[in-house]
């Protein structure tokens, strides 16, 4: 089995921290991890590589320093990871994202499964997943939390997480999915891997090196503009309601009300 | 600040970032739930065995990576920053894989070795009895040639992972009448016809690790399980204990670290007399003589460590010394820390009770303090005789 792991490298959210007056991320000082959700993503590959064989290839788009993210990944057992760094790709929003990843996963070749995490924790998008299934012209499903492969190696069966409960879904690959943390416990680095990782060139494929029309990438091939950003301030009030249960209940139900809450 | 620079390579800062990884993710969450259920730690074996560290000492040509004494105390030193009973049970399986690997025949080294590297059979070494703890010369378990079979009979103390390990390399008199001279080793393996398990040792601390007795009732083993010669079992229980005992003093110093750590941070949050703790020079003072200790033990045991590696002959005097001293020092900072975090520090919802418990075990096994205060004593008496 084929499978292609996209990952992204984001700033740590443990150490993460915020310039309010330009309405940045402080990202000098900040440790760039693998996005959680991606370690779930990259778990769930080498689950199906355990069982039926393959090749698990690691895909992340990023500066020089993404590199890292990539040995990671190598260190908890992936075959390969190929870097997708150009300036040229700066500022890409998920529409020049899925394009350039798109045209990386063409020029690997056939592949069966590509897995992604439900979402970069930067970004919060949850659109890459699915933005480059379509570009691939491959079906997909998003939120799996469960899933098993059938005995003709081809067909998955999926449990997909909505909002009301679950879908039970069948499956066909080649295929995307993008991945819950409850769909697994992903494994530690090996010393072994850790090894091999530490030795392992990166190859980094840049525009030309992927055939890319420069008006699909960076910022040039996204439709998305950000005008501004800010941090968000929060208000911290307090207000001790009088009077009997009702008299309270009432009093902040319209509280809510006044706030368009309810 | 500026740390103690001890030189590390590159790969021994792996082994270091792995193993500290292992402490954090997965022993230090469930550590107290261990030891109060005196629960076997099989899920972390198992995410040690996947993380290789089963085999850092063993050669590769058995699947492992063929590192010495220090790169394992480096291991056994952040595996202990979590709990040291779940790192006593991981040691206790170098203890027993060592007279395989040190004496073992080739093909016996074939046969064991790559599963105890991959993790996949956990080992226990077998030495201590009722009678025989530090005068291991007072061994009474037998073996007795019987055709192409031994014959093993007596009861083994005390044996961690007793019941839960499948490879046991222990020592039983072969002649009782050459004292310490009779003494042999054998590879008994689970399941051996005659071998079975006593009691489970209800402890003091170190609850997450198995203590149990070996029973061997008649136990008949195949020729080819003994390890090395007839009457060479003390030599190579000895042998084995030198090598082991500096992991020992890096158990204790991890464990002193993480006690360290546990103090130094309650000390700047708890507010007494208008002022955090930390700035009364009384408490000042005892963690500025725990950390200092911890860093001269932690000195000791890598120097130690490294001359080990470097192939050097009669370590038992320099071995004994790895041990004593940062197992002492243990004992006494994790006391401290208890001390420091006040009647926080005795309750069981503060980590340093259990790492005070967990402590104690540290002065006595692998060689009471006293035998190795003997030890480093009767080797002076040898170096002097000499000058």
């Amino acid at each position: 089995m084929n499978i292609v792991v996209c990952i992204k490298q984001v700033p740590d959210a443990k150490t993460v921290r915020f310039d309010t007056e330009k309405g940045t991320l402080v990202r000098e000082g900040v440790e760039a991890v693998i996005n959680p959700f991606d370690f779930h993503a990259l778990e769930a590959g080498f689950q199906l590589k355990d069982t039926y064989g393959g090749e698990i290839t690691v895909l992340s788009m990023g500066p020089p320093q993404a590199e890292n993210a990539l040995k990671e990944a190598l260190s908890l057992g992936a075959d390969k990871g190929i870097l997708l760094s150009d300036r040229a790709f700066a500022g890409a929003d998920t529409l020049a994202t899925t394009y350039t990843l798109a045209k990386a996963i063409e020029k690997l070749g056939p592949v069966d499964l590509v897995l992604c995490g439900k979402q970069a924790i930067d970004g919060d998008t949850a659109q890459v997943g699915p933005g480059l299934a379509v570009r691939l012209g491959i079906p997909y499903v998003t939120c799996v939390n469960a899933l098993s492969v059938l005995d003709d190696g081809k067909t998955m069966h999926l449990r997909r997480i909505n909002e009301d409960g679950y879908d039970m879904l069948e499956l066909e690959m080649p295929a995307l999915l993008t991945v819950l943390a409850s769909l697994n416990t992903p494994r530690l680095p090996s010393l072994k891997g850790k090894m091999r990782a530490r030795k392992a060139e990166i190859p980094v494929w840049d525009a030309r090196e992927l055939g890319a029309k420069p008006g699909m990438i960076g910022l040039e091939g996204s439709a998305t503009q950000v005008v501004s950003t800010s941090v968000p301030t929060f208000e911290a009030r307090r207000e001790m309601l009088e009077g009997s249960s009702e008299e309270q209940v009432e009093a902040l139900v319209s509280r809510f009300k006044e706030a368009g809450i309810l | 600040m500026a740390h103690v620079n001890y030189f590390l390579t590159e790969e021994q800062q792996m082994i270091v970032d792995l193993a500290r990884q292992i402490a954090v993710e997965k022993i230090i969450p469930v550590r107290a739930q261990l030891d109060e259920n005196e629960e076997f730690p099989w899920d972390i074996m198992k995410d040690m065995a996947q993380a290789d560290l089963f085999g850092l000492y063993i050669p590769e040509e058995y699947g492992g990576f063929a590192k010495g004494c220090f790169e394992n105390c480096l291991a056994l030193e952040q595996l202990a920053y979590g709990c040291i009973a779940v790192t006593t049970t991981f040691a206790a399986s170098a203890l027993g894989g060592y007279p395989i690997l040190l004496f073992g025949s080739d093909e016996q080294k074939a046969r064991y070795l790559p599963d105890i590297a991959a993790g996949k059979r956990l080992v226990a070494f077998g030495l201590t009895e009722a009678n025989a703890g530090s005068d291991a010369a007072g061994i009474q378990t037998t073996a007795v040639e019987d055709g192409d079979h031994w014959v093993l009979n007596g009861t083994k103390q005390w044996i961690t992972s007793g019941g839960e390990a499948e490879i046991y390399t222990i020592v039983a008199m072969t002649n009782k009448n050459k004292g310490a001279r009779g003494a042999t080793s054998f590879i008994v393996e689970k399941g051996d016809p005659g071998f079975s398990f006593g009691k489970k040792e209800r402890k003091m601390g170190l609850n997450a690790s198995s203590t149990r007795e070996l029973v061997f009732n008649e136990c008949r083993i195949p020729k080819d399980r003994i390890l090395g010669r007839k009457g060479q079992g003390f030599i190579m229980a000895m042998r084995t204990l030198d090598i082991a005992r500096p992991g020992i003093g890096a158990i204790a110093v991890g464990l002193a670290q993480a006690a360290l750590d546990e103090a130094v941070k309650y000390a700047r949050q708890r507010i007494q007399f208008g002022q955090p703790i930390i700035s009364f020079q009384a408490l000042q003072h005892m963690l500025a003589d725990m950390a200092t200790k911890i860093e001269a033990s932690r000195a000791l045991v890598y120097s130690i460590a490294r001359t080990i590696d470097e192939g050097t002959k009669d370590t038992a005097k320099i071995s004994a010394m790895a041990k004593l001293f940062a197992t002492d020092m243990a004992m006494q900072v994790t006391t401290d820390a208890v001390q420091i975090l006040g009647g926080y520090g005795y309750m069981k919802s503060y980590p340093v009770e259990k790492m005070m418990r967990d402590a104690k075990i540290l002065q006595i096994y692998e060689g009471t303090n006293q035998i190795l205060r003997n030890v480093i004593g009767q080797a002076l008496n040898k170096e002097y005789a000499k000058k």
